[in-house]
């Protein structure tokens, strides 16, 4: 098949409706609007339903009506949007409703700016909305791998009747890379026996709601929940590795910021310095056993993020002080270059340290001298 | 190899669209890249700028610091890059926007008029085309011919009729040679 070169954001919308998105619900916002926009022609042309909701809050509660039904909808928006539609993604997790969200992350809080940023892990991964539940967040580095975790999105939120958030940022929504994109798949015509609307032997209707005022009902709900995320966990972790076989040191880091440090992990080898990089794909659920297998005998892990450490969090409690643990970050949508992340690399291999070095506190003591001020 | 090319000038200037011509090209040959805009609010008069990564390996950082190439079309950019282009690397500069020559020693680098090359072939939008022809002339990231190609492939029905005078605005840009 030929290859296409294409935007990350229009890959993702065209490889949705490739794989049998039914309806889209969205509202525009920069560096995600070429993916509403793209499908803003593409679904009427293919008899589909789009709609520009009236805000954020009208286009997650469509994807929470629609997806009742049990077709393939999916929503998208960078972090502002997200954070508006929280409400929302508690109640489809609560209802058990397959959804695929899109967040192209931008610099932030606030309504910050559109530069690419990856300070929205926290909020996806662990949470954002009320009450306990997951999400299975997926996050591409690259234009082809937007385009298969697309597809898989969509088979994760059915297969486990849950949220699938895609979590990119301004770099990978707007970047073309050459692509190779799923042939178009057959419409589902009927639908799943959880769904309003199915077909049901006894004449009973299909009730989806996540009002639960029993707590005892409510936690037996919780119970299953949980237990269907554990298979989650046990199932579907994914992560890319690069030469780790006889690797001393190793970095961790997904998106964007994985593969600018793929740039630094070479220039390290080219210099003799035996260094891999682990690149989580499934950020949630975490690729925990393959870190922790990783930990014993190295000499350091260096972290690196587009925030301020939110995975250093979950990572520094997986090594537990095994070996010590650094930590290189920009915020604010500013990307780091592969040169900053090689003077990382430098100071982790002969800078003097131990495992109880506070990763975060020497990090944003070089912030404060980087960007100037004595706060 | 890998090649990391950043193409900068005033929006209106063709500076996205010359970048996205490399990419295409490379991609027909087989090499991994990518292309990746300055985003932004960025209008005809503003700033904007690419940048394109050929390589034979999966790319790392689509960006770079010190890239190998510099395309300039005026003079804010031109001030900006020429201290970043990696030592023995390449900068493309249009004569016709800038009011100087570059001062480094340790790097190659062409004066071309491109908008008058431009006026000479009948439209000054083909100024980004005739700096590309140059680059690649030089720098030889791609096999030749690899740009033209890319061009008659991948430019829509209805605008098939400019592929010609791009293909000249790059052939007069090829004539430039650095020493």
């Amino acid at each position: 098949m030929a290859l296409e070169m294409i935007k990350g954001n229009v890959a993702v919308a065209e490889t949705a409706l490739r794989v049998g998105l039914v309806a889209y619900f969205g509202y525009p916002i920069t560096p995600q609007t070429e993916l509403l926009e793209h499908l803003s022609a593409r679904m009427p042309e293919l008899g589909r339903a789009f709609v520009q909701a009236e805000s954020e809050l009208g286009a997650i509660n469509m994807v929470y009506g629609s997806a009742c039904t049990g077709m393939r909808v999916m929503t998208s928006s960078s972090s502002p949007g997200i954070s508006l539609m929280q409400e929302g993604i508690s109640y489809i997790a609560g209802t058990e409703l397959p959804a695929v969200i899109v967040n192209v992350v931008r610099g932030g809080p606030g309504l910050g700016n559109i530069a690419p940023s990856q300070a929205d892990y926290t909020q996806m991964v662990h949470g954002g909305g009320h009450g306990e539940y997951h999400v299975i967040v997926l996050a591409p580095a690259s234009v082809q791998e937007a385009v298969d975790l697309t597809e898989l999105a969509f088979d994760l939120a059915e297969k486990y009747r849950m949220v699938v958030c895609i979590l990119m940022d301004g770099y990978i929504g707007q970047m073309m890379e050459p692509v190779e994109l799923p042939p178009f798949a057959p419409l589902r015509t009927k639908a799943p026996s959880w769904a309003v609307g199915a077909e049901h032997p006894e004449g009973e209707r299909a009730v989806l709601t996540s009002i639960n005022i029993n707590p005892a009902t409510q936690e037996i709900f919780n119970v299953k929940m949980m237990s269907r995320w554990q298979e989650v966990e046990k199932e579907e972790v994914r992560y890319k590795g690069y030469y780790l076989d006889d690797a001393e040191y190793v970095i961790v880091g997904y998106g964007t910021a994985g593969r600018i440090a793929l740039s630094s992990v070479r220039a390290a080898r080219e210099k003799g310095i035996k260094i891999g990089l682990l690149r989580p794909i499934t950020v949630s659920p975490f690729p925990v056993e393959v870190l922790d297998k990783l930990v014993p005998g190295k000499k350091g892990i260096l972290v690196v993020e587009m925030n301020n450490g939110q995975m250093l969090d979950d990572i520094s409690a997986i090594v537990a002080r095994r070996v010590p643990v650094h930590f290189y970050g920009r915020m604010g949508g500013m990307v780091p270059y592969p040169d900053e992340i090689d003077t990382a690399i430098d100071e982790m291999v002969h800078g003097d340290y131990d495992v109880n070095r506070d990763a975060r506190g020497v990090w944003l003591a070089k912030m404060r001298e980087l960007v100037g001020t004595g706060a | 190899m890998q090649s990391e090319v950043i193409i900068s000038g005033f929006g209106g200037q063709g500076t996205l669209y010359a970048g996205q011509v490399y990419a295409y090209a490379a991609m027909d040959e087989g090499k991994h890249v990518t292309w990746i805009p300055s985003y932004g609010p960025e209008m005809r008069g503003g700033t904007a700028n690419c940048t394109v990564v050929i390589s034979d390996e999966e790319i790392g950082s689509p960006s770079a610091l010190h890239p190998r190439a510099v395309i300039a079309l005026n003079l804010p950019s031109l001030d900006k890059y020429e201290p970043l282009v990696a030592p023995g690397g390449y900068l493309i500069v249009n004569e016709s926007m800038v009011n100087r020559e570059p001062t480094r020693t340790d790097i190659h680098w062409l004066m071309i008029p491109a908008n008058a090359i431009a006026q000479e072939l009948g439209n000054e939008r083909v100024a980004n085309m005739v700096l590309l022809g140059a680059l690649e002339a030089n720098m030889k990231a791609l096999p030749e011919g690899s740009l033209e190609k890319a061009l008659k492939g991948h430019t829509a029905e209805r605008l098939q009729k400019f592929v010609g005078l791009n293909i000249e605005a790059m052939h007069r840009g090829a004539e430039f040679k650095v020493d």
